[in-house]
């Protein structure tokens, strides 16, 4: 019988920590697959950042190096430059990228880093017990703003994908989802040309994945995964924002 | 190379880096030590290496942060306002045991202060500037020759001890022109990196963090960085000591205030008093050894600082229980640094 499903060697076989309906889980899959797709994992150095998945060296098998919360993207400047031949992905959350972590984020697209960052939108701290973060949809209520965000006091959520696109260190920037099995193939797709990018030495790559929280959401799984395909994907639109391929 | 060389103590401390094999430097600009990152942006780009002037002090820590974790030699350096936002990701470096190479020319604060030359970060420095509980091998030369030898020996400590090494200096050792005979690292033995990150390939996993989160864990790594800072005490104290055998007085103190100290000591040696200097080298660990042997046969210490008291507490801490420290401190600022005539005059207080 010919085996059609299995785990990607870049995962380990061990069970996350992430609640039922976490999208954390799926988006470390995906990524698993691109680096096992383009057989980077035995050179690949990752860049943990300070979030719900802090734990990410205990799920990928490849080294890793832990950054403090928002410096993922200077951490990784530090390790490419010194390895260049080492391939070098971030994972960060949105309030570590968006919110402490935005001087790094920007000024390491602006220069073009040959890194790959996997930036997971999930409109809150999730660690934290599901603060406003940066991204935090105009009216949505968490637990630091229980009246709902107010953007003229809070300011809207901020478009990460689109705004680093505007940046010419920046090779591709995309914006995907997991919640269907529509958008999970194309976020599949989405991710190895990030990844190839780097393999290719074409520049900065910056994938958004929406995510669903449903802890600090207040939600089921279910309803979760339903408000990442509606509300977020109406403000948050999927798309490639920057392809240098196409320019 | 036994070339003299008349040069300033920032770029002793550049030609020391490169001489020690360092190729990563990650910086922004501040006064005054930007003569360090101007050499390196001209000199490593030459030597196969990287110089990132950073948007930021905080990323140019992270960034050294990463650069050592695959197991190059790499460094970053700033002043007192920049040392500060690098704190965080020193405590991380502490934590995670990562060596790395951290220059402060320091200058006068508190806040934005003044660009004039201070030692007011002492404390900053020796008692682990940022959170967590940590130490850092500070070491704190007064010379241009030594601005390049203790660079020399940072590196190599860093690397024995898998921990941050600062050359915590100022605008006066930094920015002053001596004479400088480079010389060739020493061939210390160094232990094997066998903890870096690197792609695992066929290997073990390999991970540089700070985070211990499993039963007892966080409180086993931190005895195991205490341990290393007991190994520092008991290996690596240096100093200098000037005219002590028969002083009934010694100035205590480092760097720049160091030579001022040992001018007026020459002056007063003149005029007939017995007056020493002891000079702590290594400001983390305290020579303490030092001045508690010291204390047993003279009983007066005279600390002198740029600042208001700060390393007299470890002078305290370290001499013979009989022994009295007094204390001439100036705030650095603008017309605060003391001439030798100033000291001289202290040191009639005391003889
Ligand atoms: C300097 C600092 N400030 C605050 C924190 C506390 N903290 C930990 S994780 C986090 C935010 C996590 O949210 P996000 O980045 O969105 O990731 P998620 O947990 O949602 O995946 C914060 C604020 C910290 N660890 N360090
Ligand atoms: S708190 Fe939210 S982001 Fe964190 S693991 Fe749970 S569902 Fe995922």
């Amino acid at each position: 019988m010919q085996q059609v499903f299995k785990r990607p060697v870049s995962l380990k076989d061990v069970q996350t920590h992430f609640c039922p309906g976490c999208h954390h889980g799926t988006i470390h899959r995906l990524v698993a697959e691109a680096l096992d797709e383009y057989g980077v994992q035995q050179r690949t150095i990752g860049v943990a950042s300070v979030g719900c998945s802090v734990f990410l060296y205990g799920y990928f098998d490849i080294d890793v190096v832990e950054a403090p919360h928002g410096r993922a993207a200077a951490v990784a400047t530090g390790v490419k430059r010194a390895r260049p031949d080492s391939f070098v992905f971030t994972y960060q959350g949105d309030g570590d990228l968006a919110a402490i972590g935005t001087a790094e984020i920007i000024h390491a697209a602006n220069r073009g880093e040959d890194i790959c960052v996997i930036f997971v939108n999930n409109t809150t701290y999730g660690m934290t017990g599901g603060q406003m973060a940066p991204t935090t949809l105009v009216g949505q209520k968490t637990s630091t703003s229980p009246y709902g965000r107010n953007q003229s006091k809070d300011g809207a959520p901020i478009r990460m994908a689109e705004l680093l696109a505007q940046l010419k260190g920046v090779a591709f920037s995309a914006r995907v989802a997991v919640n269907s099995p529509k958008n999970l193939m194309d976020a599949k797709k989405q991710i190895k040309k990030a990844f190839r990018y780097q393999v290719e030495g074409k520049g900065f790559s910056f994938i958004e994945a929406l995510s669903a929280c449903p802890t600090n959401w207040g939600m089921n799984p279910l309803q979760a995964n339903e408000r990442v395909g509606s509300e977020m994907t109406d403000y948050f639109k999927l798309g490639v924002f920057k392809n240098v391929e196409n320019l | 190379m036994s070339k003299r060389l008349f040069v300033k103590g920032n770029e002793a401390v550049a030609m020391a880096a490169i001489e020690a094999g360092c190729r990563y430097y990650f910086g922004y600009p501040i006064t005054p030590q930007s003569d360090i990152p101007e050499y390196l942006s001209r000199e490593l780009p030459r030597l196969g290496g990287e110089f990132i002037q950073a948007e930021s002090e905080i990323a140019s820590i992270n960034m050294l942060l990463g650069a050592s974790a695959t197991g190059v030699r790499a460094m970053t350096s700033s002043s007192s306002p920049g040392i500060s936002l690098k704190q965080e990701g020193i405590s991380y470096m502490a934590g995670s045991e990562l060596p790395g190479v951290i220059v402060n020319i320091s200058r006068s604060g508190p806040g934005l202060g003044g660009i004039d030359a201070s030692q007011a970060d002492y404390f900053q420095a020796v008692k682990g500037g940022g959170h967590g509980g940590y130490h850092i091998i500070v070491l704190a030369p007064s010379s241009v020759q030594e601005m390049y030898d203790l660079t020399l020996l940072a590196f190599d400590l860093a690397d024995i001890y898998r921990m941050p090494a600062m050359i915590l200096a100022d605008s006066v050792v930094g920015q002053m022109k001596e004479a400088l005979v480079p010389h060739g690292r020493p061939d210390t033995l160094l232990p094997a990196k066998d903890w870096v990150v690197r792609g695992k390939g066929d290997g073990e996993q390999r991970v540089v963090k700070s985070l211990y989160l499993g039963d007892g864990e966080l409180e086993a790594h931190n005895w195991k960085l205490h341990a290393k800072y007991r190994e520092l005490k008991e290996k690596e104290e240096r100093w200098e000591e000037f005219e002590t055998e028969d002083a009934e007085l010694v100035i205590a103190a480092f760097g720049s205030t160091a030579r001022i100290a040992k001018t007026a000591i020459m002056m007063a040696r003149e005029a007939g008093l017995k007056v020493g200097l002891l000079r702590p080298i290594t400001l983390f660990p305290f020579p303490e050894r030092a001045f508690a042997a010291l204390t047993q046969r003279c009983k007066r210490i005279l600390d002198v600082e740029l600042n208001t008291g700060q390393m007299i507490e470890d002078v305290r801490l370290s001499i013979a229980r009989d022994a009295d420290v007094f204390f001439y401190g100036r705030p650095p600022g603008a017309g605060s640094l003391p001439t030798p005539e100033e000291l001289l005059e202290q040191i009639r207080k005391y003889c």
